[in-house]
């Protein structure tokens, strides 16, 4: 009944880290969250855009496309860039595992994501670019539209 | 106070202690430029421990992880401790995920934190 659909598209600048946080719990807002349901959302796509500008796109210039969905009492978020890609998606997925060390990176992006999120899926190829797909799902409104 | 407008720090000094104040966001945007003010300044000061307040952040993803790890270290390569104080529930959420909480205590005030160096 309420389903819904927005799609961004925002240069990997790191200050852009935050506005995609509030466009996103904006949408979610929809769903009648809890505050902590929101901020589990805005943590998870927070690592989702910070991997995207620093791994995607090393720093670089580069276009990252986040597209949100609401399909009755789920949210589903996708963060895609079309930057270096993830050779190995399970080593990457791997707690603590970080390609860039010397960032001070702790590791736990993804782990964040999976811990925050319902559902998690990563699909990547190298020198194309990754996708990442998570799902949320809100307890506080019923599931029938 | 220093820092933008995502993220501002307030720093004092007792004893060797170097407490650190958080305002606002922590992410991976606002940690890049915190973390060299912070280094720099416990540097030049020439102290030892360091306690980060945590009471006025309203956001932390895993890149606050890493800055505090960082502080860790550097307060450790130096004979010193670093501990938290006034993390909320949302905060300490990630806190625990991470699995720092084994290596870095939390208090609940700034001064327990000072007791406690």
């Amino acid at each position: 009944m309420h389903d819904n659909y927005m799609k961004l598209e925002i240069p990997s600048k790191s200050q852009n880290e935050a506005f995609v946080r509030v466009v996103v719990a904006s949408f979610a807002s929809q769903l009648d969250p809890t505050i902590e349901e929101l901020a589990d959302v805005k943590t998870a796509v927070s690592e989702a855009v910070t991997n995207a500008i620093i791994h995607g796109y090393e720093n670089k210039m580069g276009i990252i496309t986040i597209e949100c969905r609401i399909i009755k009492n789920k949210l589903e978020i996708i963060v895609e860039d079309k930057g270096k890609g993830i050779e190995d998606i399970e080593k990457a997925m791997e707690p603590f595992y970080t390609s860039r060390p010397e960032m001070e990176r702790s590791g736990m992006g993804f782990t964040v994501m999976e811990t925050f999120m319902d559902e998690l899926k990563v699909q990547s190829e190298v020198g194309k670019g990754t996708v990442v797909k998570m799902v949320k799902v809100f307890k506080s409104i019923s599931s029938e539209g | 106070m220093i820092g933008g407008l995502a993220l501002q720090l307030n720093f004092y000094i007792t004893g060797k202690t170097l407490v650190v104040s958080f305002s606002g966001e922590l992410d991976h945007h606002t940690a890049e430029n915190i973390r060299k003010k912070i280094d720099s300044y416990y540097d030049e000061k020439m102290l030892k421990n360091i306690v980060l307040d945590l009471d006025n952040l309203n956001f932390m993803d895993s890149s606050g992880i890493g800055l505090i790890l960082g502080r860790y270290k550097k307060a450790m390569n130096n004979n010193g401790k670093l501990l938290l104080a006034n993390a909320s529930t949302r905060v300490k959420k990630i806190l625990v995920m991470s699995g720092i909480t084994k290596i870095i205590k939390i208090y609940d005030s700034v001064s327990n934190a000072l007791d406690n160096i």
